[in-house]
């Protein structure tokens, strides 16, 4: 796996939108387009773009996976940095274009376009240095780190960074918040009672928080906690950390 | 018969006593590793050595067993070879019927359980009891571990103190665990005493010095390996290293990834039986190095690094589905995402498929586990396998092939990689998927405890055209 | 079984991959040599130990055998098991004073077994030093120093040179050259016997010996 280059504050970037936040979570896309803008960076965002790959990669199917991941690396081909606002589909074309890739004509570019792929948060803190101006009410949130975001991304505290430079924000931690929301894509309907139970361990320690909003990155797990979060009838709103910064700094 | 894991999943999920025993287990040993390796330098240090030392191993591995027999045998150490189970227990079974052995006494051993040696032993009328104390409780109350390292760790102390009321002679009900612990010790010294072998696992063996390493807290793997007349020893064929130098980077990942101890009490390194003059160690040594699949794993490249593995079991630790179903829920005598990896190819993904479908592919794992074996990569390779005839060395290859899957899938790559036939979708799907009912297939599961997803009236693709995001 | 030996390595080398890939590179800085001072060493190695309820006997100062005796009749230990044919047996029998009685181990234990399995008293071993990251005792079976005699014995005394640590087990291995000649059987001891498998409670003396006293001398 290449190494993400030491990046100079570029002018532009590619955005790659997601397939489950074109469908279901468009605001967040939007916000993290608009976070981005803000900080004086052209974003572009290629309209034949579709999905990572990741669903029929996981599930075994790995031509199908890389026939969906050649559609999309065409369309990046700019030496820019590509920003991806989900930890999951960074980390599938971070990670494993390369080995979907390896040995086949195409491992070169395939590489040189992986080296170029940030996560959302990683991006607006390690590279732009985001700084925030929080024009929010009082609020207490709880962060809950998605599994790709943190393994196979990397990424630490850009997320929870971000969050703590909001003035009116009281930042809490979720009891065993490292654990899995127990989505894992085919999984959750393969293997539906121990999904269920993982999802239901996590909003009850969602709850121990008291927190009035609990953030992601990644909106994999955004859906299936908000989902149970929802069915349970609990107060916690779900938000995905793009649309929760763009709120606070807008007053919104 | 195919093993059906998620049947299995459904009496742990629901027994409240027995989630809250892994729970609790299971944060402690979090807990306890994570204070082990404080240090992430050397931890990262450590685990490259640990893994390259493996990795050396197995690259080796002919070369490397054909050296440990020969330095074994030189050492007085017997060697046998079994490809099955069948022919391991009946090696075992012939050392003991020569020497009229009657009563054997058993250190904690995964690939006995492999084997079902008990069991096999006990056909021939010979009396094993499982030394370690937790090996000991499960075999009291007819059970199998559920914990590679602790093998009771699904009983709290209440169960196994009616356990110890109910099946050992003149024992009073305590639940003090010093009292429960002495009065096994009462029972065990006596079996060590009077039993005719020992037989032990083998977390380490030394080509080089023909040593057979072994870890352990109680002092029942010295009593197993030193008092009896006979010790014989059960090793899957993968657990050679080269030199003795590579032992200690070994030790240490694998003790403080198990229980987050620097060390056990007892390291054995074992090289011999007893030479003329020494007073006690046993007269034999046998080790039965065993197959059962592990070449077949070993011919795929990418698989072989399962065969890494050195058992510390923190993989299962650390994984939230392990955590919510206990390793009485999976097939097969290894639990957890190393038993997800490694049961499907031992057994045969036509039994076992459905193994490697039961992860997230969280990666808590991968982040843990001491050798580098990328299990999600794995876990992924696996479901390829059993869905696909790829011509692999992989057992049950396309075993679990279903021809509605495989249109699903093709129809989906169709969708996403035509930008026409996506923008077609996703149109309808924005307009009208609200019209898919809660109880459609598939939907019906994710909402039995979660709302139904709703599809935003406008996609990210719409709304950068209002807001003219440049295309290019 | 020659013909299972011969498929099992037929199909191990089978494998064509593995002549040809590289092997990787091992750098055991990470284990080795901490630069650890004597006081240090002896620090830690307490430390580790104590952790895990070994009790110490501080005889530097003094006369070691003295002190183990006196220690001895305080804990009202009934015995000593000792190896008569060693340095350290020899040592400990020219300065016994009588009581607690000392018992040699200078038969096989298949000749006393059910007597020495029936001791209430404690068994003394030498050591060939220690580890100090670990808080490990190296414990060196032979002809004269039998395996038994620092497992049985409810109590395990273990006499420890404090001029005999190493930092790390793979220092003490490359120091002792271990490599060249090891015995039948080479024990690393870090406590006395125990277990966590009730229920994740820690007990002591399970199968092994319920205390260990390190003498340092």
């Amino acid at each position: 796996m290449a190494h993400p280059r030491p990046t100079p504050r570029p002018q532009a970037v590619y955005f790659f939108g997601t397939c489950l936040i074109d469908l279901f979570y468009p605001g967040a896309g939007l916000a993290g387009i608009k976070l981005l803008q803000s900080q004086g960076i052209e974003v572009i965002f290629p309209p034949d773009q579709s999905c990572c790959g990741q669903p029929a990669y996981s599930a075994g199917h790995s031509e199908e996976a890389a026939a969906v991941a050649r559609a999309q690396i065409a369309l990046f081909a700019k030496d820019i940095p590509i920003v991806v606002p989900s930890g999951s589909c960074a980390g599938m074309m971070k990670k494993h274009y390369p080995e979907l890739f390896h040995g086949t004509p195409m491992q070169a570019e395939v590489e040189d376009f992986s080296a170029r792929v940030y996560e959302l948060t990683q991006f607006l803190v390690d590279v732009l240095d985001l700084r925030l101006d929080d024009l929010g009410a009082p609020a207490k949130v709880a962060y809950h780190p998605s599994c790709h975001a943190m393994r196979e991304m990397g990424v630490g505290d850009q997320p929870k960074s971000l969050i703590r430079q909001l003035a009116q924000v009281e930042l809490v931690n979720i009891p065993r918040e490292r654990e899995c929301c127990g989505f894992g894509g085919t999984f959750a309907v393969r293997h539906a009672e121990v999904s269920a139970a993982m999802v239901g361990d996590k909003i009850d320690a969602i709850g121990q928080t008291q927190a009035d909003v609990v953030i992601s990155s990644d909106c994999g797990c955004l859906m299936n906690i908000g989902g149970a979060l929802e069915a349970a009838q609990r107060p916690t709103r779900p938000l995905h950390i793009a649309e929760f910064l763009w709120e606070r700094i807008n007053a919104r | 018969m195919p093993a059906d894991f998620r049947a299995s999943a459904q009496a742990p999920l629901a027994d409240t006593q027995l989630r809250a025993n892994f729970r609790r287990a299971m944060d402690g040993l979090i807990s306890k590793r994570s204070a082990q390796f404080a240090d992430p330098k050397e931890w990262k240090d450590l685990r490259s050595l640990g893994a390259a030392v493996r990795a050396r191993s197995l690259l080796r591995l002919p070369q490397l067993l054909e050296a440990l027999e020969a330095k074994l045998t030189a050492n007085g150490i017997q060697v046998h070879w079994a490809e099955t189970v069948e022919q391991g227990n009946a090696i075992i079974e012939g050392i003991l019927a020569r020497r009229g052995v009657t009563l054997a006494v058993k250190g904690k051993s995964m690939v006995s359980e492999e084997m079902h040696l008990n069991h096999a032993l006990e056909q021939k009328g010979v009396e094993v009891i499982e030394a370690d104390l937790g090996e000991y409780i499960i075999q009291l109350d007819h059970e199998t571990p559920s914990h590679i390292i602790m093998p009771a760790i699904h009983k709290n102390t209440q169960q196994i103190a009616r356990l110890f009321s109910q099946k050992i002679k003149d024992a009073e009900y305590t639940e003090d665990v010093a009292a429960l612990t002495d009065l096994a010790r009462r029972v065990l010294r006596r079996k060590f005493e009077d039993a005719g072998a020992g037989i032990s696992g083998v977390n380490v063996a030394v080509a080089e010095t023909g040593t057979l390493v072994l870890v352990e807290n109680e002092g029942n793997g010295r009593m197993c390996t030193t008092v009896p007349p006979v010790h014989i020893a059960i090793m899957g064929l993968e657990k050679v290293v080269e030199r003795l130098e590579e032992v200690p980077p070994i030790l240490s990942l694998l003790t403080r990834s198990a229980t987050g101890q620097p060390i056990t009490t007892y390291v054995n390194m074992i090289s011999g039986p007893r030479r003329p003059g020494e007073k006690d160690g046993p007269e034999e040594v046998h080790v039965v190095i065993l197959d059962n699949g592990r070449s077949r794993i070993f011919a795929d490249p990418q698989l072989r690094a399962t065969l890494r593995c050195i058992r510390c079991g923190a993989c299962m630790n650390h994984c939230p589905v392990y955590v919510r179903v206990g390793g009485h829920a999976y097939p097969g005598v290894y639990p957890g995402p190393i038993g997800k990896i490694l049961t499907p190819q031992m057994a045969g993904l036509e039994v076992n498929g459905d193994l490697p479908h039961a992860s997230t592919l969280c990666n808590a794992c991968v982040e843990v586990c001491p050798v580098e074996i990328p299990i999600a990569d794995l876990l992924v390779r696996l479901r390829r396998e059993g869905g696909h005839n790829t011509h692999s060395t992989v057992k049950g290859v396309n075993s679990h092939h279903s021809a509605a899957e495989t249109w699903i899938w093709r129809g989906w790559r169709l969708v996403y990689q035509t930008p026409m036939l996506y923008r077609l979708t996703s149109f309808f799907l924005s307009r009208f998927g609200w019209l898919v009912p809660a109880s459609a297939p598939g939907l019906k599961t994710w909402t039995a405890v979660r709302s139904k997803p709703r599809f935003a009236a406008r996609t990210l693709h719409d709304l950068v055209r209002d807001e003219k995001v440049p295309h290019e | 079984m020659s013909d299972a030996r011969n498929a099992i390595l037929g199909r191990l080398r089978a494998a064509g991959d593995i002549a040809k890939s590289a092997l990787p590179a091992e750098d055991f800085t990470v284990v080795a040599s901490r630069g650890w001072s004597p006081e240090a060493k002896l620090t830690r190695l307490r430390a580790a130990m104590e952790a895990v309820h070994t009790e110490f006997l501080d005889a530097r100062s003094g006369d070691w055998v003295a002190m183990l005796r006196d220690w001895l009749v305080q804990e009202a230990l009934p015995s000593l098991i000792y190896a008569p044919n060693t340095p350290l047996g020899a040592h400990l029998a020219a300065g016994w004073p009588g009581e607690p009685p000392l018992i040699p181990y200078d038969k096989a234990m298949n000749d006393w077994k059910p007597e020495l399995f029936a001791t209430q008293g404690a068994g003394i071993t030498a050591t060939r030093g220690g580890i100090a990251e670990t808080g490990s005792l190296i414990l060196w079976t032979d002809a004269d120093q039998p395996r038994t005699l620092s497992l049985v014995p409810p109590v395990h005394i273990a006499v420890l040179d404090v001029n005999q640590l190493h930092d790390t087990m793979w220092q003490a291995m490359q120091d002792q050259g271990w490599a060249a000649e090891l015995p039948t059987n080479l024990l690393l001891v870090s406590g006395p016997s125990k277990t966590a498998d009730i229920e994740q409670t820690l007990a002591y003396g399970v199968h092994g010996p319920k205390r260990l006293l390190v003498v340092l001398v």
